[in-house]
């Protein structure tokens, strides 16, 4: 469809938008698709309390949205994986660049990553209540935890693939070794950050959910959690609607950013 | 008129430590004259050792023993003296542009950035590259990305260019027009050229002098071919052209034997 809309010669319209127009229509009917096989599925097949169908999951969502509930549940989740996330990266990126580049370091810090990236973040949920309550501190912990290792691990891999030819080109086109970490390593080395990144939020998502489940306060995760206990089945079913749209924004933003910041970077698709 | 050489290579040997025990010596008793402005064609096998010749030259490895000096300096390590064409385009940098690349060890030396940037596009009209200044190298075209790699060689001014098969993976026809250019950069700038090939034909359409390696191990020149041929002579279907190449094809046919029945 893109291609057609590229070479037509009727086209007026600049091809880049007729692309992203086409890739916006792709997503609404991919969307309205969705919402169409829930409602079946939801009124006719399944036919159940249990499983409301999408119209009343939507009225549940707009009741809770004006209440202020709904954004308050929101706000806190992903404050906290906002938070988690960039204190995660942060501390990832240079512990990975170091690991890269050091082979000491790596060979220091290696078991410490090996080991702990087996040990998932929701195994992890009941140590950090017992060690930082129910409240922000084991939120963000989990969410630091569930990002640092991808983001280490994603960084290291980029330092070591960085092509021996780009540093030796650097090195006799007169760079130093300060010179060539600073404008070749670290540089090449980007593209595998953000990717890092990409996974680390995606896994955020999960962590948190998981961690407000089992202890919290507030949060989309205690928001099903209590809608459970009362039998709220249409309250739960806003929770996950909000926690695949949430996610699905956060991606394209990122996405976005990536393409708009560091699109030279040769950025992850 | 005897004037000291560029670059002089004597007695030199690189030997590769094997963990089995079995060292390597992929040089031995290597020795090479390059005299400034002249364009020498180191021809090998593939496997003969010529990569590891430039790369000592370039800084990137050590020689196990023997001398190793451009302009009567003993070299140690990479140096922005001696610039590096690769033979792929790995070595430039994909998030910066064209001119960004070209002006990277300009940069790297702290040129101003309106000086940079003049010598920078300066460079890259003089390898045919104009207009394409802010263009990200996997947007161009192979023949272009090397065109990129020598004007980013060029305008770091070094003593000499080392290149290392930097045609080899262009297709025929590109690799025609880009052998041409060199030639006419190299008369333009008047730059000392070390260039890398297997490849006969290139040779001797490109070499001011060919030296023919034997082929590996233990390798070293089995001897320099004088090229004195005219710009309209290089020509593949000129009677002299013919002559000076089959006297190299004589000089490698025996190595080409040899290298065979070592790797069979």
């Amino acid at each position: 469809m893109t291609v057609i809309a590229k070479t037509s010669p009727v086209a007026k319209i600049s091809p880049v938008w007729r692309g992203r127009a086409a890739v916006v229509a792709g997503y609404i009917a991919g969307f309205a698709s969705l919402f169409v096989v829930w409602h079946i599925a939801a009124t006719y097949v399944v036919s159940s309390v249990l499983f409301p169908p999408p119209g009343r999951v939507v009225f549940k969502a707009v009741e809770l949205a004006r209440d202020g509930i709904l954004g308050q549940q929101i706000a806190v989740s992903m404050r906290r994986i906002l938070t988690g996330f960039a204190c995660g990266s942060l501390i990832g990126i240079p512990i990975g660049l170091a690991i890269g580049s050091f082979a000491p370091v790596r060979r220091m810090l290696e078991p410490y990553t090996e080991f702990f990236r087996f040990i998932p973040a929701t195994a992890m949920i009941t140590v950090a209540v017992i060690w930082f309550g129910i409240g922000e501190g084991s939120k963000i912990f989990l969410i630091i935890y569930t990002t640092v290792f991808i983001v280490i691990l994603n960084t290291a891999a980029g330092v070591s693939a960085v092509t021996p030819n780009k540093i030796r080109a650097a090195r006799s086109l007169g760079a130093n070794r300060a010179q060539v970490f600073l404008y070749v390593a670290l540089p090449a080395t980007v593209p595998y950050i953000l990717t890092g990144m990409r996974l680390a939020m995606g896994n955020s998502f999960v962590t948190i959910i998981a961690a407000e489940l089992v202890a919290a306060n507030a949060g989309l995760g205690k928001m099903i959690w209590d809608a459970r206990l009362y039998m709220l089945v249409d309250q739960i079913f806003v929770a996950l609607l909000v926690l695949g749209a949430l996610g699905f924004i956060t991606d394209r933003l990122f996405r976005w950013a990536i393409y708009t910041f560091a699109g030279r970077y040769s950025p992850v698709t | 008129m005897v004037s000291a050489p560029l670059v002089r290579l004597a007695g030199v040997s690189k030997i590769y430590r094997s963990l089995q025990g079995g060292d390597y010596a992929a040089l031995r008793d290597f020795d090479l004259e390059i005299a400034a402005g002249e364009l020498f064609c180191l021809l090998g096998t593939s496997g003969c050792g010529k990569t590891t010749a430039l790369n000592i030259i370039a800084g990137f490895e050590e020689a196990t023993s023997g001398a190793v000096e451009i302009a009567g300096h003993t070299i140690k390590g990479p140096g922005a003296d001696r610039g590096v064409v690769f033979q792929g385009d790995d070595s430039l940098y994909p998030w910066l542009t064209a001119l960004g690349n070209v002006e990277f060890g300009l940069r790297m030396r702290g040129m101003k950035r309106r000086e940079r940037d003049e010598r920078a596009r300066s460079y890259l009209e003089l390898v045919g590259l104009r207009g394409q200044e802010t263009k990200h190298p996997p947007e161009l075209s192979g023949g272009m990305k090397q065109r990129i790699q020598i004007a980013r060689v060029l305008a770091n001014e070094p003593e000499i260019l080392l290149m290392d098969e930097p045609f080899a993976a262009l297709d025929a026809q590109t690799r025609a027009v880009m052998q041409q250019e060199l030639v006419k950069i190299w008369q333009t700038t008047g730059k000392t050229v070390l260039f890398i090939t297997h490849d006969i034909d290139e040779a001797v359409t490109l070499a001011t002098r060919i030296g023919v390696m034997h082929a590996g191990p233990e390798s070293r020149i089995k001897g320099v071919v004088e090229v004195d041929l005219a710009a309209d002579e290089r020509d593949r279907t000129n009677d002299r052209f013919v002559a000076v190449y089959r006297q190299v094809h004589e000089m490698i046919r025996e190595e080409v034997a040899i290298a065979m029945r070592r790797s069979a």
